[in-house]
């Protein structure tokens, strides 16, 4: 550690007006489409679980993974459209493309089908990237860049999603004189499928570049998405890919309050087995669902990685003023 | 045990029964789903770099490795033998072991010994030494701008690039990471 530079910004001034001006084009370009900003707290005294992330506790409670369940309280009393910017929590997750605190943009259209929102995402990040036509956006056909999950496990990692068995599966983690990682011991099935999409995905979509959407999701990936019976069941998901670098992660919103809280609760019971603690779940949100959330579809996207892109920056911490150091 | 967080570039971990150190770490995570601590490891016994992947739930196991510092004493042609100025104890390594330092032994001159579980797995010379020249074409006077260079050859058997105007018997200071004639010692 080098004690003598620790007060200065890890990000240039450049880089920090940059971001002032991708907070104002994004602002700009929901005040155009009728969309309005929303504040919700940040501190919460109940969350939606979800067993691979953990919420920051404070002695007043949670500070905010997501403003998901507050959004969609807002959505049932009627408000329409609506986005948020703020800034989002995560216990322990610090790298390349993460840090513990992170500005997120998130935003609901009501009564919008996924592909709607899927079309106003690309349209959002071309208003601020500069992404070449000829790959993963808008060309001449106006086409945009899809892959189904199961497409992509196929052709980049060599497995079939929805019928390999977990033996199957973990055998095409193994690459024959591969000096790369073999898996760790004791993932369940979506941990390797999570596994190949990190080693054998990811890396295909930074080799190819541009803008993907990666839909479809398998129905155990669902979180908060409306499941597609199918079959195969898939859940009504996309996230989206810039240069390999995952973007925003959108659902055709699920409505169902029974479902939803059924789901919560099988997350605190794996939770459990998973020898974490399991968290108050938001029954006011619950009760939202109840009274009636409207068909919508929503997404989250995490604007520092945005303005990576935007940047070419290496490192999230390098588009941050003060980062959490990394090691 | 080391988590997650602290599996960073420099720590020394033991992994499969093997004491490494982390050239590279990443915590990557897709979407919603199982995160992982992305590590590039260096076996700290043959050198090869391999990647590893945990759960960020796991921890890893410290490497039992301590670095210090022993005196070169001789070498049979098998082995490099070194002691421990303290304790008197004597440790002996390979030509394998010893790699890079090789060209840098000096009797009686401190070294950095790296000791696993107590056993010896490693010598590193200190950044800068001062070693005589045994053999070289004689001096030119007064060249100390051309940059040209000529070999050198030391008491420990290495060869450096010398200015012209260094001599044979003088003593210099050699960078040992890039093997690079520094200046004329005093």
């Amino acid at each position: 550690m080098s004690g003598s530079v620790a007060w200065q910004p890890a990000a240039t001034w450049l880089t920090l007006r940059r971001r002032a001006s991708v907070l104002r084009q994004i602002r700009a370009f929901f005040q155009q489409r009728g969309v309005v900003e929303v504040e919700t707290p940040l501190l919460l005294s109940a969350v939606a679980p979800e067993l691979h992330q953990d919420p920051m506790v404070c002695a007043d409670g949670y500070l905010q993974g997501s403003p998901e369940t507050a959004m969609k309280r807002l959505l049932a009393a009627g408000c329409g459209d609506i986005y948020q910017i703020g800034r989002a929590f995560r216990c322990g997750e610090v790298g390349r493309l993460h840090n513990p605190e992170f500005t997120m943009l998130e935003w609901y259209r009501v009564g919008w089908s996924l592909e709607q929102l899927v079309q106003e995402v690309a349209a959002l990040l071309l208003t601020i990237l500069e992404l070449p036509a000829s790959v993963g956006c808008c060309g001449s056909s106006g086409q945009l860049t899809v892959w189904r999950y199961d497409e992509a496990m196929r052709r980049y990692a060599g497995v079939d999603p929805w019928q390999d068995s977990l033996p199957q599966l973990a055998e095409a983690c193994q690459l024959p004189g591969d000096q790369q990682a073999s898996p760790p011991t004791g993932l369940d099935r979506q941990g390797v499928l999570d596994w190949l999409m990190v080693q054998r995905v990811e890396p295909a979509m930074r080799a190819q570049g541009g803008m993907i959407f990666l839909t479809a999701f398998p129905a155990t990936a669902a979180a908060m998405a409306e499941i597609d019976p199918g079959p195969p069941a898939t859940a009504r998901r996309f996230e989206v890919y810039v240069n390999g670098i995952e973007l925003a992660n959108g659902y055709q919103e699920l409505r169902d309050a029974e479902q939803q809280r059924l789901r919560l609760q099988e997350i605190n019971r794996q939770r459990r087995l998973a020898g974490k603690a399991s968290l108050p779940i938001d029954t006011a949100f619950l009760q939202a669902l109840q009274a009636g959330l409207p068909p919508c579809a929503g997404v989250a996207l995490g604007v520092d990685r945005l303005l990576m892109l935007a940047m070419q920056a290496e490192r999230i911490q390098d588009v941050m003023a003060f980062p959490v150091a990394a090691g | 045990m080391l988590t997650h967080n602290q599996l960073r570039q420099g720590s020394r971990v033991e992994i499969d029964g093997l004491p490494w150190i982390i050239v590279g770490a990443d915590f990557v995570k897709p979407g919603k789903g199982q995160a992982f601590t992305k590590i590039r490891i260096k076996n700290l016994i043959d050198g090869r770099v391999i990647e590893r992947t945990f759960k960020s739930s796991e921890t890893v196991a410290k490497a039992d490795v301590i670095d210090t510092e022993m005196q070169y004493l001789y070498s049979d042609g098998e082995f490099w033998h070194f002691m421990d100025p303290g304790s008197c104890d004597q440790v002996a390594l390979t030509s394998v072991q010893v790699g890079d330092a090789l060209n840098w032994l000096k009797e009686q001159e401190a070294y950095q010994v790296t000791l696993w579980k107590g056993k010896a797995i490693a010598v590193q010379a200190p950044q800068f030494v001062i070693l005589t020249i045994s053999q070289c074409e004689p001096g030119v006077k007064g060249d100390t701008v051309s940059g040209a260079n000529k070999p050198a050859v030391l008491e420990t058997g290495a060869t450096v690039k010398v200015p012209l105007f260094v001599n044979e018997g003088e003593r210099i200071r050699v960078d040992t990471r890039t093997g690079e004639y520094v200046e004329r010692a005093k």
